[in-house]
């Protein structure tokens, strides 16, 4: 629990080894879905899809980071998301997508501030506050479209009419210089230059907008006055407010900017992602978010990383149920790799940890060779809890979080 | 006296969240163009039939069911979220097994509910052991437990595995299972209550005395207390949190049984599903109370039954979900309030004794 591995700056101290982490993995991978005949496995459609899974995922984390380290956790994340989603498409279908991003984090922002009002203001728990907050916006956009989508053409009391998307750029000239490559079959290589085309090409502009969101959120939170404030409100209140910072205006604000973040990631979903809105849309997302900063400890960029991973496996719905197959027989080489490493320094019982699962993923690829669409629709909910459960847990979350602050003497 | 006061500032947030959710009913209601007063007296006349009554008992046993499941966690600040799948899954697995065995009827019911219990507890034990041995928060696990039980059930329940298609419809069920493994209605005049308010009961009587009566209960509450003053006294916090989630999932494995054994005998698409999220309000709103938490119960299905009128008077019944909301809103805040009251004048009562007294 004392190690701290990132910097006061908030950059990872080592980034090399990841970095070749990945490499390493790409490289496994490209050879084992060319060998065993998984045609989507890096293709150009499925890294876009990984984009669009990735990006509301990103943008709950971030949402969930502002919020704890000002020292609230979010459990409402997800409710501010839902009426995201529903003011997005409400004002979108009407009147287009500007109008949906105004509306849709309007919504998310109020909702922030409705968490700021029942947790700083009122002192009611933080997790009653934000679980009522969902229950609140799962009834209102019920009620909502009740009143308004059931009665327009195209919608009905589930579904909102079709929200107009949002405009793309490319990188210019990358088309000419990679399609060729992709297509000559060269084994890795040929992935790479699919990787880079999707993720690189017809990018929808709100993307570009999300990536940037993550060092402007670094920059914010490390390298301002804002950002030490609503820091130190998250690690020491009393101190902060010793000084002068007073404690609940930083955490109104960081609720605030937590639920347009989250508000922003719902428009997303109704606009890029999908081009409407369903009830039940956001699945669960707002709480993957929670997952990613506790993944990320705390930091913008390892939080990134984190949603990355879920948007990847979220976007696995996407593809064929032999290349979700390929991807298992991955996972589980990297288990038995992890577990043969435990058994060499004589660890048994990681040797097991790792052993058991690995066994059982390439057994169940051996035997069956593809994964039902079912179980797949869960895939990045078991890989949330896979996560959580395995990742080393040298973590340092803000000292006050979840701590309501009350001055001595107040009741 | 004193106690009066108490009992006057306990009943004065739930009163005034009623009144109000109703204010904001009755805006919302003129807002769509209706006559407030009008349907709200519609609906309350309504709802207070005695045929609607027991339709209403009925709707509130597995409320109630849910609601303690919610409050066992609670004390600990456990909030399982996962209460949805556990008894999804819990009814599933009874419904398969009930199904497959031919038993007299006292054991028929007896395998199936103890089948339900095992499988609550189990899937919820999941999230009590990764929260107890790796940290991992109880919210965030049981949401993903409950998308993980989704999906097993949705593979399960299909014609080629555990499944059939109903005859005549869309529907894909669990094979019915036999008479023996079905708890008859218990006949009143204004119709069928459901036999497993019988079951609600004794699981609200067993919580009331594990809490109350027992060292474990004891523990229980002293650790929601204060965990630092229990840990000091020798609790050990782990072993109680992972006890209290697992039987936290076996109450919700009950959540299923009235519709189960009661009902439909047999689990199919058409299951009703989000009652965990239900008995995560009830339990708040009933203060983790065994009676409280009937009381909360009750009012959540007598909502739903009553504003069914709604749809009478051509306006969505789907205001009903914000005025639960509201109630949950406005009585979280309402206790809070209360709360520091009290505080407050538990800090007075000792100046006021201290007076004098050095210190």
């Amino acid at each position: 629990m004392t190690a701290i591995a990132i910097r006061p700056s908030g950059w990872p101290t080592t980034w090399t080894r990841p970095v070749l982490r990945v490499v390493l993995g790409f490289a496994v991978l490209s050879l084992l879905g060319g060998a065993l005949d998984a045609p989507d496995l890096f293709s150009r459609g499925g890294l876009s899809a990984t984009l669009r899974f990735t990006a509301p995922i990103l943008l709950a984390g971030l949402g969930a980071l502002w919020a704890e380290r000002s020292g609230v956790i979010n459990l409402g994340l997800e409710g501010m998301m839902i009426v995201g989603t529903w003011f997005g498409a409400w004002a979108g279908y009407q009147w287009g997508i500007g109008a949906a991003l105004v509306a849709g984090t309007g919504a998310g922002i109020t909702f922030g501030l409705a968490h700021a009002l029942l947790s700083v203001t009122f002192g009611v728990d933080q997790a009653i506050a934000g679980l009522s907050l969902n229950l609140l916006a799962a009834g209102l956009t019920r009620f909502l479209s009740s009143i308004t989508f059931a009665s327009v053409p195209g919608g009905s009391i589930t579904t909102s009419p079709a929200v107009p998307d949002v405009p793309t750029v490319s990188v210019p000239g990358l088309d000419l210089l990679l399609v060729p490559v992709e297509h000559a079959g060269i084994p890795v290589l040929s992935d790479v230059a699919a990787v880079a085309l999707g993720l690189l090409t017809d990018v929808s502009v709100l993307t570009v907008v999300v990536v940037a969101l993550v060092p402007f959120t670094w920059w914010v939170l490390w390298r301002t006055r804002l950002g030490l404030r609503i820091r130190a409100v998250g690690e020491r209140p009393e101190a902060a407010d010793s000084l002068g910072v007073r404690p609940w205006r930083y955490r109104y604000l960081a609720l605030a900017v937590s639920g347009g973040l989250a508000g922003l990631a719902g428009v997303y979903l109704v606009t890029v992602a999908s081009s409407l809105y369903h009830e039940g849309q956001t699945a669960g997302r707002g709480f993957i978010g929670l997952a990613t900063v506790i993944f990320g400890n705390w930091n913008p960029w390892s939080v990134t990383l984190g949603a990355f991973v879920f948007g990847f496996t979220d976007a696995l719905r996407t593809r064929q149920e032999v290349t979700v197959g390929v991807l298992l027989a991955g996972l589980g080489l990297l288990c038995a790799a992890v577990a043969v490493r435990h058994g060499l320094r004589r660890e048994w019982r990681g040797t097991l940890l790792f052993g058991i699962p690995a066994a059982a993923m390439l057994g169940w690829f051996w035997v069956v060779r593809v994964v039902p669409s079912e179980f797949v629709s869960f895939a990045p909910h078991l890989t949330t809890l896979v996560v959580l459960a395995v990742a080393r847990q040298r973590l340092r979350p803000p000292a006050a979080l979840g701590e309501p602050f009350r001055r001595e003497g107040d009741a | 006296m004193t106690r009066l006061r108490g009992l006057v500032l306990l009943l004065a947030a739930p009163l005034a969240a009623v009144v109000l959710a109703l204010g904001v009913a009755a805006v919302v209601l003129a807002m769509v163009g209706a006559d407030p007063i009008g349907i709200l007296g519609d609906a309350l006349a309504y709802g207070l039939r005695p045929a609607t009554l027991v339709a209403v008992a009925n709707k509130a046993i597995p409320y109630y069911l849910a609601g303690i499941a919610a409050a066992v966690g609670f004390h600990l600040r456990l909030f399982n979220i996962g209460i949805d799948g556990q008894y999804r899954l819990a009814a599933f697995a009874g419904a398969v097994v009930g199904a497959a065995v031919t038993l007299p009827a006292p054991l028929h019911v007896t395998v199936i509910i103890i089948v339900a219990l095992a499988v609550g507890w189990g899937w919820a034990a999941i999230a009590g052991l990764l929260y107890v041995r790796r940290g991992v928060n109880v919210v965030i696990s049981t949401i993903m437990l409950n998308a993980i039980a989704t999906g097993i059930i949705a593979y399960l329940l299909s014609p080629s595995r555990f499944a059939q298609q109903a005859v005549g419809s869309n529907n894909i069920t669990t094979a019915t299972i036999p008479e023996t493994g079905w708890i008859p209605a218990l006949s009143t005049p204004a119709g069928d209550l459901n036999g497993l308010v019988v079951l609600a009961a004794i699981v609200g009587l067993a919580y009331w005395f594990l809490l109350n009566r027992t060292t474990i209960g004891f523990e229980v509450r002293a650790m929601g207390l204060s965990t630092r003053a229990a840990t000091i006294a020798g609790i050990r916090a782990p072993r109680l949190a992972l006890l209290t989630m697992a039987a936290s999932g076996a109450v919700a494995g009950l959540v299923g049984l009235p519709e189960l054994l009661g009902a439909s005998h047999r689990y199919g698409l058409d299951f009703p599903a989000g009652l965990g999220f239900t008995g995560l309000s009830v339990a708040i709103l009933g203060r983790n109370h065994p009676v409280g938490v009937a009381i909360g119960a009750f009012i959540w299905a007598f909502l739903e039954r009553s504003g069914q009128i709604f749809a009478l008077a051509g306006i969505s019944t789907e205001v009903v979900t914000i005025l639960q909301a509201v109630i949950v809103l406005s009585i979280v805040v309402g206790y809070e309030f209360v709360r520091r009251l009290r505080v407050r004048r538990i800090r007075r009562f000792v100046a006021l004794a201290t007076e004098g007294v050095p210190a």
